[in-house]
């Protein structure tokens, strides 16, 4: 049986592992050099830093998941640096760029996707210039490459990864001038209690925060942002406080993020149905608690099956694994299965926690300015979108085919949530009725072939 | 019972015209649109905006479209992106050049203005192109236009002069009751004493229901786009013997097409295809070679429908007084749609109409036995749109 498994994050790592103890030898595709995934992911060679200064208090989990990976890669058909730009999923085959240039066209009889996540931002003033990034741009540019995006930078959001970026940026000598959290300590204190189905990711989140106030970082929470201001880069961030007070805060770079979203373009062309996730904000690809799509021979898991964080994809990746081999009457350790559905039972409820202790500011999305530039591919403001939404845009491809928004070079992938909140909020509907962009190939961008 | 003078089924270029020239002249119009406006055909094709290369058959028509095309703002209140940045049709051998030559003649007699352009000058003035290209003949007021707007455009204009446009409304079912035909769509009941098919694809399925099947099939035109690069393509292209179309918009991005995508399940739903992608991807650099490296972020398909000879149904129903098809356009509809509206409009308000429509007859088909369903090799070579 010919079985493919795309991404080599934690979730990659955890099903081909599952595969290969069964006897499998799994076509594994990954899109960067190296597995590990963006939370794991690894220096390049030469780089000499120990896992601790790296992944901190993650290093026990990256130190054990690049060893299964290691180990793994000689009993897969291992292909780095292989994007999966198509998937035909009537015949079964996965259309893949290898380098950037080699093309390839690989059968398959089921197929595990652990695509993973992005981060989720949203357009203020300023966000194009240079020096902003996204939260898991600055972490993965510190993780990885061992620079930082600023010596003082300002880091703007919600979520775990807001704080755990601020920290390792502290520590590694950086301390931001600035964290701008936009949920209030009560929607976080609400939420509490669910939080608890997670005790030490709970308390961690905890410690990180007091450790940000202990280095004097200033934290500010239930804020907005207003502008990042600057002549060809960052020079400061505009923002306004609790009590409604304008500050400008002096800076030289922006990291940005509002949780994930998950990169499911794979799925979506696999013919996967989404739903709408109201807790999260996001439109997830439909999967049962295994990772079995509708779609057959199509499982998925990780974050691009719904954002559960790196040990949830561990487990998730092991279960969809589990799963594909039950259905081919393959050997599947049982013990194993009713052990990972209880933990991702558990998981599930504190991910629908943290959801709502973070949730995505939608409010300030649907109250940009319409001056501000919302899909920044084509150059497109937000007063541009709500224009075509009066001229029937009355949901999201037809408004994009109106106004451009979402049909540039990232297709949607980093506009799409704001676009959908403006949209809606133009058109006076609840989000989830303006629909979602339809994933059309090539899933990333590839080039022409020839001598260029 | 919702009434109606005219109903018109299908809300692409060839329906929305009819609609925006028929409230025109005041007569009440009702639209049924399965989808949204422009979603298939008018939407999704190349966004040509073509008379070189046509069967001298349609050329009249294609005149006449052609003189809307100028007049769009003042019609709709936009241009739709129409650009007058000529069509370049190229050859690629002697016999391709050959039949350059026997095109413009034949255009000349209809008054088409075109220039040949030869194995020196080529290379001077499009120093771009690859080796394979000998000469090319230039149709200046060709042009293109970005097929996203036009139909929704169109439907607006319509709307402001009086006509009903209703989207998401599928049509159930459709009769003639002796003196009205009779819809059902979206639960509602439409009647009214005409009725037009611009139904695209679906257009055999509605002409079946009075009478006339037709041998259409589908078709689904494989499009890619390019990121934004440097400008300088200024007219669309096209081959002698097809494969390969081309365009940059003055935005920079590089629109080109060939081959096909499929349907998923039902036409109503389609993908592009990645071996289609992929022939076109190598057609384009052979072509122009300064194009190898350049991005292709996007492709898409869509359904329009087709017939073996490559003409549309245009005309006057043979079973069913009242009732005129206009479907089908085999890949060549988009830049008719206003012209085709026009001619609608006069067939219902006049009798007649000023070019000639014998060739788009739909009693063709129950004269000769065109058997089958394949598309032909014309078909297979002509640009979509």
């Amino acid at each position: 049986m010919k079985v493919a498994v795309v991404g080599a994050g934690p979730a990659g790592v955890r099903a081909v592992e599952q595969l290969v103890r069964a006897g499998l030898e799994p076509t594994w595709l990954e899109e960067s050099p190296d597995g590990g995934g963006r939370i794991y992911q690894r220096p390049p060679a030469g780089f000499r830093r120990g896992y601790r200064a790296i992944y901190g208090a993650d290093a026990g989990r990256a130190r054990r998941l690049h060893a299964t990976l290691e180990a793994l890669k000689p009993r897969c058909d291992w292909r780095p640096d292989t994007l999966v730009w198509n998937i035909r999923t009537r015949e079964r085959l996965l259309d893949t760029q290898t380098a950037g240039r080699r093309r390839d066209t690989l059968a398959y009889d089921a197929l595990i996707l652990c695509t993973g996540a992005m981060d989720r931002i949203l357009p203020i003033p300023g966000w194009t210039l240079p020096g902003v990034t996204t939260l898991g741009g600055a972490q993965i540019a510190l993780k990885a490459q061992g620079v930082g995006i600023g010596a003082r930078p300002v880091f703007i959001g919600t979520g775990p990864l807001l704080v755990l970026a601020a920290l390792q940026y502290a520590k590694a000598g950086a301390p931001p001038a600035l964290v701008l959290d936009t949920t209030s300590f009560l929607t976080k204190a609400m939420a509490a209690a669910g939080l608890l189905w997670n005790l030490p990711t709970f308390l961690r989140g905890l410690r990180y925060t007091a450790a940000l106030r202990m280095k004097g970082v200033a934290v500010a929470e239930d804020a907005t942002p207003i502008a990042i201001e600057g002549e060809g880069k960052v020079m400061a961030l505009r923002w306004r406080d609790s009590g409604w007070r304008e500050h400008v805060t002096p800076c030289d770079a922006v990291a940005m993020g509002w949780g994930l979203k998950p990169e499911a373009q794979l799925a979506d062309l696999a013919g996967v149905p989404f739903r709408f996730d109201a807790t999260g904000h996001n439109w997830l690809p439909e999967r049962d608690a295994a990772g079995r799509t509708p779609v057959p021979g199509v499982y998925l898991a990780g974050d691009g099956a719904g954002i559960g964080g790196a040990e949830v994809a561990e487990l998730a990746g092991a279960r969809a694994a589990l799963a594909l081999l039950e259905d081919h009457a393959l050997p599947a350790d049982l013990a194993l299965r009713a052990h990972l559905d209880g933990r991702l039972r558990t998981e599930a409820r504190f991910r629908a926690a943290l959801e709502r202790a973070f949730p995505y500011p939608a409010h300030l999305a649907r109250r940009m300015e319409d001056a501000t530039l919302l899909c920044r591919c084509e150059a497109i403001t937000a007063g541009e979108l709500r224009a075509v939404a009066r001229y029937g845009g009355s949901e999201a491809n037809r408004a994009k085919a109106l106004s451009r928004v979402g049909m540039g070079r990232c297709q949607g992938r980093v506009c799409g949530p704001p676009a959908a909140e403006v949209l809606a909020a133009a058109l006076g509907v609840p989000v989830e009725q303006v629909g979602r962009l339809r994933g059309q190939p090539p899933v990333k961008p590839i080039p022409l072939p020839g001598a260029a | 019972m919702r009434r109606a003078d005219v109903l018109i089924v299908g809300g692409g270029g060839a329906g929305c015209s009819a609609a925006l020239f028929l409230a025109r002249r005041g007569v009440r119009v009702t639209l049924l649109e399965r989808g949204l406006v422009g979603s298939q055909a008018t939407g999704v094709n190349y966004g040509g905006v073509r008379q070189q290369g046509r069967d001298p058959a349609g050329i009249p028509l294609a005149i006449k479209s052609r003189a809307l095309w100028s007049r769009l703002p003042e019609l709709i209140g936009t241009d739709a992106e129409f650009d007058p940045c000529g069509h370049l049709k190229l050859a690629r051998s002697e016999a391709d050049e050959a039949e350059l030559l026997r095109w413009n003649r034949v255009a000349a007699e209809y008054g088409l203005v075109t220039q040949m352009i030869g194995r020196n000058a080529i290379r001077e003035a499009h120093p771009y192109f690859g080796d394979q290209v000998v000469a090319g003949s230039l149709l200046a007021e060709d042009g293109s236009a970005n097929p996203r707007l036009l139909s929704p455009a169109l439907a607006r204009a319509a709307r402001d002069a009086g006509a009903e446009i209703l989207e998401h409304h599928a049509v159930s079912a459709a009769a003639h009751d002796g003196s009205d035909f009779v819809i059902e769509a979206a639960g509602a009941t439409f009647a009214a004493p005409w009725l037009l098919n611009c139904a695209g694809y679906w257009g055999g399925t509605l002409s079946e229901k009075f009478g006339e099947p037709v041998p259409i099939a589908p078709l689904h035109p494989n499009m890619l786009v390019t990121e934004p690069l440097p400008y300088f393509l200024r007219h669309s292209l096209g081959v002698v013997g097809g494969g390969i179309y081309m365009r940059q918009i003055a935005r920079g991005n590089v629109i080109f097409g060939g081959g096909r995508g499929s349907a998923v399940k039902d036409p109503s739903r389609t993908r592009p295809s990645a071996e289609a992608a992929l022939g076109s991807m190598e057609a384009a650099t052979a072509l122009v070679p300064r194009l190898a490296g350049a991005m292709v972020i996007r492709s898409w398909s869509g359904t329009d429908g087709t017939f073996a000879d490559g003409f549309p149904v245009l005309g006057p129903s043979r079973t069913t007084p009242g009732l005129i098809h206009a479907f089908g356009f085999c890949g060549e509809g988009f830049q008719l749609g206003p012209g085709v509206g026009q001619v609608l409009s006069e067939l219902v308000m006049d009798g007649r109409t000023d070019v000639p429509l014998e060739a788009f007859d739909i009693g063709r088909f129950a004269r000769q036995d065109t058997g089958g369903m394949a598309s032909t090799a014309r078909q297979e070579e002509g640009e979509t749109a």
